[in-house]
């Protein structure tokens, strides 16, 4: 009996929920913000979504959003599942957002052949498909600033300059330890090509994604191999787990260097000996900018963010305000572009691909010098930007280097192949149709 | 008053033998099921794409599941691999062919899953309980380690995960994102139709008396002739079949594309619950299970910030996954009390005593 009201009453809620979706003023602009406080890999997105939402909501308080249009702000816990991402994207699509973060490879793959026809534009920055780079295929995707492969060419540039030149890698040996996946795999065809060109030797040490925070069996054999140079392609607490073992198990730490993920929680998982250790980074740490300090000033001081005041300017915090800086500056060129106020998926996809954050608009903006140069045209929706190396010291990251190009031609080659290749595999991919504001 | 057994006369053993010997029962049925063929035209994209599809993807998985555990007494932690095999199947077969329909490679894909089912099934000859759930778990791991290091499974995908080409049914897009939710919760709710009206003739029929009578005493079951390798195997085939067409299903017609860690073991345990919480050994009681573990979540997310912001709360999103978890961990724990044996022991309780509704005897 009881059962019975339980379930007409569950079955009513769920119709009400599905039917009865709020409805949003147009007189704002509605973005969604997937994010991940829960679960596993929360010890990093919480970092994220902090950095997100308080950029935003800067803009809010101190500007009243983005030229003169208020943003509506919403998280949607994701847990970094992507069953409950999905479902996120399911219940914003309604609302007419301008664009989804999905913040999670695995959540963004199933969205990418449906942001055609929602009309809606990814924004996955660093991570996802890399072949979306291509603009031409995948018009809807955006994935800057530098793809995994633009990442990896980076770090063996770097490797070859320490050594004197890239020609004297030859014979040396590169420990490669990555998340056993699709991204952590990713740079692996690439590495192997340089390895046969270059003559050096490759070691993979695959990390399961069950075993993220027990790799003493990887650094066994690590220690056996004796490679040269290790680098790591790792995601959530597999970062912090390989600084602690690499430590223990005695490895030079600064000849250990890592993508783009790690934070400094991971660093600080080795403890002092964790001294050394390199990472690429393509914008800067810390507080010391007009706009994050306008952050601390409208959101953090007023009680309407939920990062404690002091994590303000930490690496993946400020990651998160890149990433919103990119979602502000597609919404801000939107409005340029169409002369509207008010922009949809659609205008948003046209800013997007216009994007120009050069230094005099970083200024503009209050970031003067927070990151490189960013320019989005309609072939290009990643930029294949440098990025710089910093080393741990022991209490925070010091930028160590400047600018490393990316070895461009062999990045091509691999995007080119993978972007037809995906073309091919989804008989029926659809052509371009989206006409092209900058075309060059 | 209006749900009882009076005046309705079984006069042949047909009617006797009958899964919904009453009247009312057939009626309810039939208006559920047409409703739930409305709900295509009446409910919203969001109601049809992330609850409704779902919802049957997991009720077919777990009858999958429960046709092994429930009806068989096998305990299984598989389920996911089971799942990811029928997915890849299917993305491998309408790859392949692609001018066959892909509705065909949807039935077929669950046969891979059968026979892998099979293979793994072996070991419950000898062992039973806590030690076959150990063996099928390395039929998880196992099957996820092939997932991940076999690129031909996906066409050498350099993502290295299964995506959805389009592919038309009499020129409509059924799978891709050109889909719409309508036609593919039509299609999902075809097929899980089907397959439990199958599962239902099998589970009351001979075979589901083999399988009832080797759960409940495998030995009395062996003297009374049924042969347990045979029988047991039957299951394991039948359950992954069930689980692999939920699995191209949930690849193909739900997410539009998948990476392997959608078939962890934390989707092998997803389903054992709902199974647990609906009821062993029971078809309605899948349904109930993957109601109450997956529709409640998301009815809590929608409900709770409604109820809370009348008292000016407003909680973020992460404090509404928190209580979410709370609540829904409470209510399983509430249920298994006041319940043990399921949703559907409930559902049964409260059946008979609506017969006797409203003057108890």
């Amino acid at each position: 009996m009881s059962f019975r009201k339980l379930s007409l009453g569950l079955a009513a809620a769920t119709m009400l929920a599905g039917t009865a979706l709020p409805a949003f003023a147009q007189d704002s602009i509605y973005v969604p913000l997937f994010t991940y406080r829960t679960g596993a890999f929360a010890g990093s997105g919480t970092y994220i979504a902090d950095g997100m939402h308080d950029y935003l909501q800067m803009l809010n308080q101190r500007d009243g959003g983005i030229g003169g249009v208020k943003l509506v702000l919403e998280e949607c816990e994701t847990g970094y599942d992507t069953k409950k991402g999905v479902e996120c994207y399911e219940s914003v699509k309604g609302k007419n957002p301008v664009l989804v973060n999905p913040w999670s490879t695995g959540i963004t793959l199933p969205l990418i052949p449906r942001a055609s026809v929602d009309k809606i534009p990814i924004l996955s920055m660093a991570y996802g498909l890399s072949a979306s780079a291509r603009g031409d295929i995948f018009p809807w995707i955006f994935n800057p600033p530098s793809t995994y492969w633009d990442g990896l060419s980076m770090i063996i540039r770097y490797i070859g300059e320490k050594e004197g030149g890239l020609e004297k890698l030859k014979g040396k040996k590169i420990g490669f330890i990555h998340l056993d996946a699709a991204f952590g795999k990713e740079p692996v065809p690439l590495l192997q090509e340089l390895a046969k060109d270059i003559g050096f030797e490759v070691a993979l040490y695959p990390v399961a994604a069950q075993d993220m925070q027990n790799q003493s069996s990887q650094w066994l054999s690590a220690r056996r191999d004796r490679p040269d140079y290790m680098v790591m392609w790792g995601w959530g607490s597999m970062n912090g787990a390989a600084v602690k073992e690499a430590v223990r198990s005695g490895y030079p730490m600064d000849k250990f260097y890592s993508v783009w993920w790690p934070s400094e929680d991971d660093a600080r998982a080795g403890g002092a000996g964790a001294k050394g250790f390199k990472m690429l980074n393509w914008h800067a740490v810390g507080a010391n900018f007009p706009a994050l300090q306008d952050i601390q000033k409208h959101v953090v001081d007023k009680g309407l963010s939920k990062s404690p005041k002091d994590k303000v300017g930490e690496l993946l915090y400020n990651r998160g305000v890149y990433n919103s800086l990119l979602i502000a500056e597609a919404i801000a060129t939107a409005q340029k572009v169409t002369g509207k106020k008010v922009v949809t998926g659609e205008d948003v996809r046209r800013g997007l691909e216009n994007i120009k954050l050069d230094p005099a608009r970083l200024k503009e903006l209050g970031l003067e010098g927070f990151t490189e140069q960013l320019v989005l045209s309609c072939s290009d929706h990643n930029g294949h930007r440098p990025a710089f190396m910093q080393e741990w010291d022991g209490a925070k990251w010091v930028k160590i280097s400047d600018p490393i190009e990316p070895m461009t031609d062999r990045v091509k080659a691999q995007l080119d192949a993978a972007a037809t290749d995906y073309a091919e595999k989804n008989a029926g991919w659809p052509k371009r149709t989206e006409p092209c504001d900058n075309a060059s | 008053m209006f749900y009882r057994e009076a005046g309705q006369f079984k006069s042949n053993y047909v009617s006797d033998a009958a899964i919904f010997p009453l009247r009312e029962d057939r009626i309810g049925l039939g208006i559920v099921i047409a409703a739930a063929y409305a709900l295509a035209f009446m409910g919203s994209d969001f109601l049809l794409q992330a609850v409704m599809i779902p919802f049957l993807v997991f009720s077919l998985a777990s009858i999958g599941l429960n046709i092994l555990t429930g009806y068989t007494g096998l305990l299984s932690l598989g389920t996911g691999a089971f799942m990811g095999v029928g997915a890849y199947a299917c993305y491998k077969l309408m790859t392949a062919f692609p001018d066959v329909n892909v509705i065909v490679w949807i039935f077929v894909s669950g046969f891979f899953s059968a026979a892998i089912g099979a293979l793994f099934g072996l070991p419950s000859l000898r062992i039973k309980g806590f030690y076959l759930a150990v063996a099928t778990l390395a039929a998880q791991f196992f099957l996820q380690w092939c997932f991940i290091r076999i690129p031909w499974l996906v066409n050498y995908n350099v993502s290295g995960a299964l995506d959805a080409p389009l592919r038309t049914f009499f020129g409509i897009p059924i799978i891709g994102a050109t889909a719409t939710p309508q036609t593919r919760y039509l299609l999902v709710l075809t097929i899980v139709i089907l397959l439990t009206w199958l599962a239902s003739n099998l589970v009351h029929g001979r075979i589901g008396r083999m399988w009832i009578a080797i759960r409940d005493m495998d030995l009395a079951a062996e003297l009374m002739g049924i042969r347990p390798l045979q029988t047991k195997l039957l299951a394991f085939a039948v359950s992954s079949y069930y689980c692999g067409v939920a699995g191209a299903l949930l690849v193909f017609l739900w997410y539009g594309g998948a990476e392997y860690d959608v078939f962890n073991i934390n989707q092998s345990f997803f389903i054992l619950f709902m199974v647990i919480i609906g009821g062993l050994g029971s078809l309605i009681g899948s349904f109930f299970g993957a109601a109450l573990i997956f529709i409640m979540p998301i009815v809590l997310g929608i409900v709770l910030p409604a109820l809370l912001s009348p008292f000016g709360i407003s909680v973020g999103s992460d404090t509404i996954e928190h209580l979410r978890f709370m609540i829904v961990g409470a209510l399983i724990i509430f249920f298994l009390i006041v319940e043990p044996h399921g949703l559907a022991r409930l559902w049964q309780i409260g059946k008979q005593k609506l017969l006797v509704w409203p003057f108890p005897y």
